[in-house]
């Protein structure tokens, strides 16, 4: 029988549909790539696609860091007070600790990186833009002078827009604050890494952020001293393209290396190992 | 005068004018007007004491910035003597907006450093209206290495609007270059002594400001943001400065209840342009006070008590 004589079946359509939930799919901020949730959450929220690196928890990086069942939260109870009395302080602290959860701008705590001891700060950008008060000061302080106690590396993550205008001077002598640690910790010859994030800026990349011994930058992260809108503002023109990216750093002797996220945490391994004068992964155990 | 009047001493500027027209009177000969003179001048010193007692944050924020301020040069001059300038980070190039250099106070050798601002446009210009760069930073922290190595102590004298945010101090690492000042200073094993003389613009002041001691003119501001860029941020409207300023509490008094300055330093009725000698008379006697106190102590005690001073800093709860 001729092919073109063949009897033509009825078109159904019984199809198998899917069910394909509304949620499992996610768009990408930059380039609008779509793939499934799993995807983007196996690849540590960096979009498949083009790379681009979502903002993530403190605690997405703490476990990024830190080796399963490992992690003691420190000073998980300061607070901030409202020492100038500034008008709506409280309650967006409130706000932020209903968004963000009730351990300020930074979380601290020691913990395991592939077997070796590590003190971990973790800043929180949705906690008030990670902006630093006396209680993200005070953490970083006593970490860091934990550091220094107990002989243990330190690895802090920053994410901030600069210091918390709501406690004025105060927020501003954190940078002192955390300075004097960071020397002692300097002088201890205890390795600091430092991981910046999307955004690092002001009061934060103007003192810890920027005093480590090693400091690494994740893709795309914009990082500087002043905000990029406030440059604008100020010169009057328009900022040139990648202008205070982590490549931009890099380029200018800002920073050591750009590590995607994916890497971080063999990268401080590696680093650590290597200013601690541990042996290479392979011939540890 | 009245090119630079501030408007809550228009007041006297009216005083002024009616004491300027009944000395031309009496310049003419025609009549003596002591008797009435008299009375005129001691309302407008009156006046003048009580505006400037009752002054609110942003009228501070003002005054600190009067044009006619002295600046950190002119302090160089009238209370340090013997100046010798050094230029430049060995880096990159010599930053106006900051000077620095050898001086003598009370006869003993200090490394003085101090943001400048500059006098007229062509010289704010030149010196980028006190703004820094990191290279500013930079040579300031060389000459506080020299001034460790030759065991003087430095005396910072701060007045900036703020550290420069442009493409140049990016790109050279303006952030770094404060954390580094930072770094150095809480370890440097030599008195610091700072003044606030004018506007403390937050990071680009703390970055010369890691003090023993910090001392503060009475209408000079020290803050974390401008009242102008804490309005623009919180109420988006820059023109909300007045509540900003009386917000951030940045006077001399807000910051010594604070606890984040060490003494207030009086400045003449009329502020420190009304009478830019009284003023360096009681600065430098401020100055000298503190320096010979700090040069008592012992670098490790130094050092300590340092430490302790930032880091008691801030206002915590729960332990």
């Amino acid at each position: 029988m001729a092919w073109f004589k063949k009897e033509r079946k009825p078109r159904t359509s019984e199809r198998v549909k899917l069910e394909i939930p509304a949620d499992a799919w996610e768009k990408c901020d930059r380039c609008g790539h779509i793939d499934i949730r799993d995807r983007f959450l196996r690849a540590f929220n960096v979009c498949p696609n083009c790379g681009y690196h979502r903002r993530i928890t403190a605690q997405d990086y703490i476990d990024v860091f830190v080796d399963e069942g490992s992690w003691h939260e420190l000073d998980a109870h300061l607070r901030s007070t409202d020492p100038l009395g500034f008008e709506n302080y409280r309650e967006r602290v409130e706000l932020a600790m209903k968004k963000a959860g009730p351990l300020e701008g930074v979380r601290t705590g020691y913990a395991r990186l592939d077997g070796m001891p590590i003190d971990l700060g973790v800043m929180d950008f949705n906690f008030m833009g990670g902006s630093m008060g006396s209680v993200v000061g005070e953490k970083i302080a006593r970490l860091t002078r934990r550091s220094v106690e107990k002989r243990v590396p330190l690895i802090i993550v920053s994410a901030s827009g600069g210091a918390r205008m709501q406690e004025g001077v105060l927020s501003l002598m954190q940078m002192a604050k955390t300075s004097v640690e960071i020397a002692r910790l300097r002088d201890a010859r205890i390795p600091f890494i430092s991981i910046l994030t999307n955004p690092t800026t002001g009061g934060v990349s103007a003192s810890y952020a920027m005093q480590a011994d090693v400091i690494v930058a994740e893709p795309g992260a914009v990082i500087g001293f002043a905000g990029p809108r406030v440059i604008k503002q100020t010169i009057g023109q328009d900022l040139p393209e990648g202008f205070q990216t982590s490549e931009f750093l890099l380029e200018h002797g800002m920073v050591d290396a750009v590590v995607p996220r994916s890497e971080l945490r063999d990268t401080a391994a590696q680093l650590l190992r290597h200013m601690a004068g541990r042996k290479p992964a392979e011939a540890a155990d | 005068m009245a090119t630079h009047t501030l408007d809550f001493e228009r007041p006297l500027l009216e005083l002024e004018r009616q004491i300027e027209e009944l000395k031309r009177v009496a310049g003419e000969g025609a009549v003596d007007v002591a008797k009435e003179l008299q009375p005129l001048e001691q309302k407008l010193s009156e006046l003048r004491v009580q505006i400037y007692r009752n002054l609110t944050p942003m009228q501070r924020v003002q005054v600190a910035r009067h044009p006619k301020r002295p600046y950190a040069l002119d302090y160089l001059r009238s209370v340090f003597s013997d100046f010798v300038e050094l230029h430049g980070d060995r880096l990159f190039r010599d930053d106006p907006a900051i000077v620095g250099g050898w001086a003598r106070l009370d006869g003993q050798t200090v490394m003085a450093i101090g943001h400048q601002k500059g006098r007229d446009t062509k010289e704010n210009l030149r010196r980028n209206f006190g703004m820094a760069h990191p290279e500013g930073y930079r040579k300031a922290l060389r000459l506080m290495k020299l001034a460790e190595k030759f065991h003087a102590p430095v005396v910072t004298l701060v007045d900036t609007p703020g550290a420069y945010p442009g493409i140049g101090a990016e790109e050279r690492g303006q952030a770094e270059a404060i954390a580094h000042n930072l770094l150095e200073m809480a370890g440097l094993r030599t008195p610091i002594l700072t003044a606030i003389i004018g506007e403390g613009g937050s990071g680009g002041a703390l970055g010369v400001g890691l003090g023993d001691r910090v001392l503060m003119l009475e209408n000079a501001v020290y803050s974390v943001i401008s009242p102008e860029g804490c309005a623009a941020i919180l109420w988006k409207d820059a023109s909300q400065r007045e509540r900003a300023a009386e917000a951030l509490k940045i006077t001399a008094q807000d910051l010594l209840q604070l606890g984040v300055i060490d003494e207030i330093v009086p400045e003449p009725p009329g502020g420190a342009h009304a009478d830019p000698d009284a003023t360096a008379e009681t600065l430098g006697s401020a100055l000298r006070r503190h320096l010979a106190q700090l040069g008592k102590l012992r670098i490790v005690k130094l050092l300590k008590r340092r430490e302790e001073k930032y880091l008691s800093m801030g206002a915590l709860s729960g332990k």
